[in-house]
């Protein structure tokens, strides 16, 4: 009796054991990625971001010089502020948008799933596709400007791109048509994850249908919304693509970004150790997020434990 | 038919015998793409074919940033490409530092390129320490403007006589519906222009004082009235110049929408495949107009090393190929620029490409070019400026002054 209890006790344990001996198989690749690719890179990076390493790093220290530098270029200061523009501007933009259009589809239209293809085609393109389209939209000898002054409106002016203030709001255009249709596919999905009960109650309230969408439904599809901005998100802080397409970071570097930035100068401009430096640079925001997390987690479950007592 | 080729592969391999050397398939990095220098390109590799045995294969990367960084990126990365374009300079000066590449020199003894290649200037970017590290195919000047003969007389005006002259006649033009200045927005097209606006104002000797011997005081003083002029031009450009590459804009020139594009002698290529005549259809003024002068600039293939014998005797035989006088008068016809050497059939020429030779025969003539000074990183914050100073009226000339004497008291 007591060996069949014992049985019955070791048994779980060693499946446990060999579950977890698989867990550890199975993610050890992803751990030595991990920690090859990304930490001891990014290690790399920042050491060669202190040396004055051209086409082949080297490691002759001198210190931060390339960091003075860094912040000594306007172009560098131009890019950090074209990409909180960007950023801040296509992040507000594509969610409402993408909020419209998903309350649009979400009234019974006929033929919903033609249109769903229409609003999420632009994001099968390519953003080099993309960037060459509106490029070409936008081109005062060839696009829009062009067809409506032949139409008769010849004193009609639409070129964003040749000016240095408006064709980082060329770009950000292009770029929220892209990403739209993305961002309406997951709130969609969102919207149709609220209980049918909720829309029937707030009808008996008689609640007002626009004010069901914006503070009811809403604030209910939180992990949808939440999905949206991050994904859009990894888009703004990777912008890159779009602006060689469309501007290539002109005119003057109206429209430059920090990645175009990192990638010249690894590349074409041969100073590796420039590039890193700012590459460091563009790390170190997104390393502020992870550390604040970090700590707000420790916290959250500091005073979970302290409640617990 | 797909069997007969290896039939015959196999027969030709039985021909040539033990000892040969088999064939290699040998990559080439290069970015020429537009018309006219497709038309050239193919010259080499229908050349190179011809040998036999070996086979070029294309590896066209549109811009020369792109393709450059490509040959880097797979140098650096072990997987280098057979054959590589650069620009003669200081582009690959690290790669000859760490020996990444094929030493030439002795096919280069043998076939006497020291004594062949003129202007010295122009071996000199490949001939590094006693040693040939790559080939010198062409010379290409960015002391060119070009002018749509039929849009000067459009207008009712005569071809420019200067620059003072172009922009005191571009208001005409202006009136007449002509673009008078055409221009890409890309920076390395501004900045170009801009470097043979500064040639022609300061003259050789001052260029090579500030470029060359980095005289940061002498730049203080003479390039406020560089900046100053070169803005004068901007008023005379057309709305859509912003990020236009440079054959869709030497093509304005081409159909008479534009007047005159100050442009490197590329793209005397794009009005031959246009079926343009020079002398009736477009001039091409040697820059500056009163004291013409050739830049030395152009174009060099470097062979990295490979290990394996068959691509290095192929690569070997490659750099052979580039400098024989034949290929080198199809190809420099093609490409409108001037070949590296002077016993070379060049009845073919046109005017343009004849008054080119002409003027290089004259050591004085020769503007070197600042790539040859510069490096690639002093080259392309002086294209930001250039770029940013063009884009922005609210710049100031005294900034932009301060900011090239920075560059130029920080380059390496």
């Amino acid at each position: 009796m007591t060996e069949v209890a014992l049985a019955a006790q070791a048994q779980p344990r060693r499946r446990r054991r060999r579950g977890s001996l698989q867990a550890i198989l199975a993610t050890t690749p992803m751990i030595i990625a991990a920690v090859g690719v990304f930490v001891i890179c990014i290690l790399f990076s920042i050491f060669w971001s202190m040396t004055n390493s051209k086409l082949f790093p080297n490691f002759n220290f001198i210190g931060l010089t390339q960091y003075q530098r860094l912040w000594g270029t306007d172009r560098w200061i131009v890019s950090v502020q074209n990409v909180l523009v960007f950023g801040s501007i296509s992040l507000i933009v594509g969610l409402v948008f993408g909020y419209l259009l998903a309350v649009f589809m979400d009234q019974r239209i006929r033929q919903e799933d033609l249109f769903r293809s229409i609003f999420l085609y632009p994001f099968a393109m390519s953003l080099v596709v993309t960037g060459l389209v509106w490029q070409w939209m936008y081109d005062p000898n060839l696009g829009i400007q062009s067809a409506v002054r032949s139409l008769g409106w010849t004193g009609f002016t639409f070129a964003p791109l040749i000016h240095e203030s408006t064709a980082l709001y060329g770009v950000i255009v292009g770029g929220v048509w892209n990403g739209v249709g993305v961002t309406m596919a997951i709130l969609l999905a969102g919207l149709r994850g609220v209980d049918g009960e909720i829309w029937k109650a707030a009808k008996v309230d008689g609640i007002p249908t626009w004010r069901t969408y914006l503070f009811i439904a809403l604030p209910m599809m939180r992990g949808a919304i939440a999905t949206a901005f991050v994904l859009q998100l990894t888009g703004v802080v990777r912008v890159f693509d779009i602006v060689v397409a469309m501007t290539g970071g002109g005119p003057g570097f109206s429209t430059q970004v920090p990645a175009l930035y990192v990638i010249q100068h690894l590349t074409d401009r041969v100073n590796v150790g420039q590039g890193m430096a700012a590459a460091t640079m563009m790390l170190a925001p997104v390393m502020l997020l992870i550390v604040l997390r970090g700590l707000f987690v420790m916290r959250a479950e500091s005073r979970a434990k302290r409640g617990a007592k | 038919m797909k069997k007969f080729i290896p039939a015959v592969a196999l027969l030709a391999a039985a021909f040539a015998g033990s000892t040969a050397v088999r064939a290699a398939d040998v990559e080439v990095a290069h970015w020429w793409t537009s018309g006219g220098e497709q038309a050239a390109v193919s010259v080499f590799a229908n050349e190179f074919d011809a040998l036999g045995g070996d086979k070029w294969i294309d590896g066209a990367i549109a811009g020369g940033e792109a393709s450059r960084s490509a040959t880097l990126q797979r140098i650096l990365g072990g997987n280098p490409p057979g054959a590589a374009q650069f620009n003669p300079g200081r582009q690959y000066e690290e790669l000859i530092a760490n020996g990444q590449l094929l030493d030439l020199t002795d096919l280069a003894t043998k076939e006497n390129w020291a004594g062949l290649i003129r202007p010295q200037s122009i071996s000199e970017a490949c001939l590094v320490d006693g040693h040939w590290w790559c080939v010198p195919v062409n010379i290409h000047s960015w002391n060119w403007a070009w002018a749509s003969i039929p849009a000067f007389k459009a207008a009712g005006v005569e071809l420019p006589t200067s620059f003072a002259d172009f922009l005191e006649k571009a208001p005409k033009l202006k009136a007449a519906g002509i673009t008078p200045f055409a221009i890409g927005g890309e920076s390395w097209q501004i900045s170009g222009a801009f470097g043979v606006v500064q040639t022609s104002m300061l003259g050789l000797e001052k260029r090579e004082q500030i470029l060359k011997g980095k005289d940061v005081a002498l730049a203080a003083a003479e390039m406020p009235a560089v900046f100053t002029k070169w803005r004068e031009f901007k008023q005379y450009t057309d709305e859509g110049s912003a990020n236009r590459n440079w054959n869709d804009t030497t093509n304005l020139v081409i159909t008479g929408k534009a007047a005159m594009q100050i442009m490197g002698d590329w793209a005397r290529g794009e009005f031959a495949v246009a079926g343009q005549k020079a002398g009736v259809d477009y001039a091409c003024l040697a820059l500056p107009i009163e004291a013409p002068t050739v830049s030395t600039g152009g174009d060099i293939f470097l062979f990295p090393k490979n290990s394996d014998p068959a691509v290095e005797a192929a690569q070997l035989k490659m750099a052979s190929m580039m400098i024989t006088p034949r290929v080198q008068a199809l190809f420099n016809n093609a490409k409108g620029s001037m070949p590296v050497r002077d016993d070379v059939d060049m009845s073919l020429a046109d005017d343009c490409m004849k008054k080119g030779l002409e003027i290089i025969k004259d050591e004085k003539n020769i503007a070197v070019d600042a790539g040859r000074w510069l490096s690639n990183d002093t080259t392309g914050q002086m294209n930001d400026l250039a770029a940013k100073f063009w884009a922005d009226d609210s710049m100031t000339v005294e900034d932009a002054v301060a900011q090239y004497v920075d560059i130029l008291k920080n380059a390496d």
